[in-house]
């Protein structure tokens, strides 16, 4: 390994790489208010931003950080901020004006076990659900996981990049265990990861920008508030000047718009890995920190002859259905691992062709879930004990 | 080699975590192996009892928590309380002798230093008795190099507070060479019941 190589490995926590991941992608504006276990990421950028002459600011709340930085977006700035459980359900109504004025957004929830201020300083992965229908009315949305430093570099730049492409806010889900672990971070070269930039509009000062039509392929290129165009944003259904409407015929278009950009797009949207799937009879399905333990025993129990594997779900909304049912279509069970009373698992239930073999594996006593908890439940579902 | 275990455990505000982030960094960054750190705290920023696991290994570690330790470091007495059933039968086991009295046999190499002791006399202060600590750790198991830990050291401590580190560092080293494993220590004995 040469010098310059090393020089760009990092031992840092997950929190710090969420926070130089987002550099990474061109944030030049942070909002936010502290909250264990998320509070490296704001002390990061804290650090960071006012030093390359970016913006950092410390809101009164959680309420606050996210009209702030929905704000600095439509000024044309790649925005963040980052919270955790409670933080994220005051979030929730701002969260939907963002998805209904189609504001470019990334929300850090690094969970902690809830519900209410529950268990400030210790892991869950309740808030899966939170992220889907926090926010009321109908809607689409984006959350992303990872379970490894690396991996959250790259998903928070991914974040980023899908904010960006479909004018969205887009919630990266991690969790303590993984914010809090300090590993390695390989640096990536400034242009080794694609950065989409933002997509502005080339209607030129004193002509007509409809700030909500959509192009031919349905993105909407944006003009910097403030300046060569004057425009409405609103959360009430709007017309393409963005200005309020009772039009059924707008606001039919405007939901399938806002739904279709995001649910027919699944695809690009999807990310996962997969570990010893191809024979697998037994496919545990994992994400964020509980994928850690199941890669653990799909390793050890593989060394043993068992035919076991992995799908470690990076993308977890829109829900990759198509994906979950086709790697598990050869598998005689399918357990879920995830440290809830089951969420994902509802979800892969109604992926399945055979929902009757889908189990939970899970933990909900603020301890990390164990190789060890898992096991047990392979045990017991093959009839073996524990 | 084989994958190390490590837990530390003492009470906030001793520096418990800092001495497993640059045991960890100096692993990862200039042994070229693989480390994982991480701590578990409660909501006091001082006092309470502090644990911090590291796992050094030359392969990829997944479960990054460490459920039985082969070496355990315990700085307080409810720390040792705590968490002395823990470590791995024939383990390590360093402690601070003024600062906890173990009061049954524990299956493990046991190693009772006194370190708090020892940096406040040699040094004046106390706030260095995590990298005292380290020092003897490295002595007894090296599980990574001195050099490596001091680079770490040189990174993260100011030109100011330098000096006490490293020097903290040493006195560790030689506390523990001059030691032997005490009553503990039991391996090659007949197991007998501990608790």
């Amino acid at each position: 390994m040469t010098n310059k190589t090393n020089n760009k490995i990092a031992f840092v926590q997950g929190n710090e790489v969420c926070a130089e991941a987002a550099l990474y992608a061109g944030a030049g504006f942070y909002a936010g208010y502290p909250i264990t276990p998320s509070s490296e990421i704001m002390e990061h950028m804290a650090r960071r931003m006012p030093a390359m002459g970016r913006r950092f600011l410390q809101m009164e709340d959680e309420i606050a950080s996210l009209a702030a930085i929905i704000g600095a977006s439509l000024t044309g700035h790649k925005v963040m901020t980052a919270t955790s459980g409670p933080g994220f359900s005051l979030m929730q109504e701002t969260l939907g004006f963002a998805i209904m004025a189609e504001i470019p957004c990334v929300i850090v929830n690094v969970q902690r076990g809830g519900p209410s201020t529950g268990l400030p300083t210790q892991a869950a992965q309740g808030d899966v659900y939170q992220a889907r229908w926090g926010t009321h009315g109908d809607h689409a949305v984006i959350a992303l996981t990872a379970s490894n430093n690396q991996d959250l570099f790259e998903m928070t730049v991914e974040a980023f990049n899908m904010a960006e492409t479909y004018r969205t806010p887009v919630i990266v889900l991690i969790d303590e265990v993984i914010g809090h672990l300090r590993e390695k971070l390989q640096m990536p070269d400034p242009d080794e990861l694609e950065v989409v930039k933002r997509l502005r509009t080339a209607v030129p000062h004193g002509v007509d920008y409809h700030p909500y039509l959509p192009r031919e392929d349905g993105r909407l290129p944006m003009s910097d508030f403030g300046d060569k165009h004057r425009y409405n944003v609103t959360g009430l259904y709007h017309n393409m000047w963005g200005f309020p409407t009772t039009d059924p015929g707008v606001i039919d278009g405007l939901i399938h718009h806002l739904i279709d950009k995001i649910e027919n797009n699944l695809h690009q949207i999807t990310r996962y890995k997969e570990y010893y799937l191809s024979d697998a009879d037994c496919v545990l399905i994992s994400y964020g920190c509980s994928a850690r333990s199941a890669l653990h025993i799909v390793k050890n129990r593989r060394q043993r002859g068992m035919k076991l594997g992995l799908l470690e779900l990076q993308t977890l909304w829109p829900f990759p259905a198509g994906l979950v049912r086709e790697k598990c279509s050869g598998a005689q069970h399918i357990v879920v691992v995830e440290m809830n009373m089951g969420q994902v698992v509802h979800e892969v239930k109604r992926a399945v062709d055979h929902p009757e073999r889908v189990y939970l594996a899970n933990r909900v006593d603020g301890e990390f879930i164990t190789p060890t908890n898992i096991k047990n439940v392979l045990r017991v579902i093959m009839g073996r004990g524990v | 080699m084989e994958r190390c275990r490590l837990v530390f455990c003492g009470s906030g505000g001793q520096g418990i975590v800092t001495a497993a982030i640059i045991l960890a960094e100096a692993a990862a960054i200039h042994d070229g192996l693989e480390a994982v750190q991480s701590q578990s705290y409660g909501a006091a920023a001082r006092g309470g009892v502090t644990r911090s696991d590291i796992i050094i290994s030359d392969s990829e570690i997944n479960f990054p928590k460490v459920v039985q330790p082969n070496i355990l470091v315990c700085l307080t007495q409810e720390s040792f309380t705590q968490f002395y059933s823990i470590l791995r039968p024939g383990g390590l086991m360093l402690l601070d002798s003024d600062l906890v009295e173990p009061g049954m046999r524990v299956e493990a190499r046991q190693y009772k230093l006194p370190m708090q002791r020892t940096v406040q006399q040699e040094i004046g202060t106390n706030v260095v008795l995590n990298l005292c600590m380290l020092g003897a750790l490295l002595c007894l198991r090296p599980v990574v190099t001195k050099e490596s830990v001091l680079e770490v050291v040189k990174k993260r401590f100011s030109e100011r507070f330098l000096q006490m580190n490293e020097k903290a560092l040493e006195l560790g080293w030689s506390l523990a060479q001059e030691s032997a494993p005490s009553s503990g220590d039991q391996r090659g004995s007949a197991p007998r019941p501990t608790h």
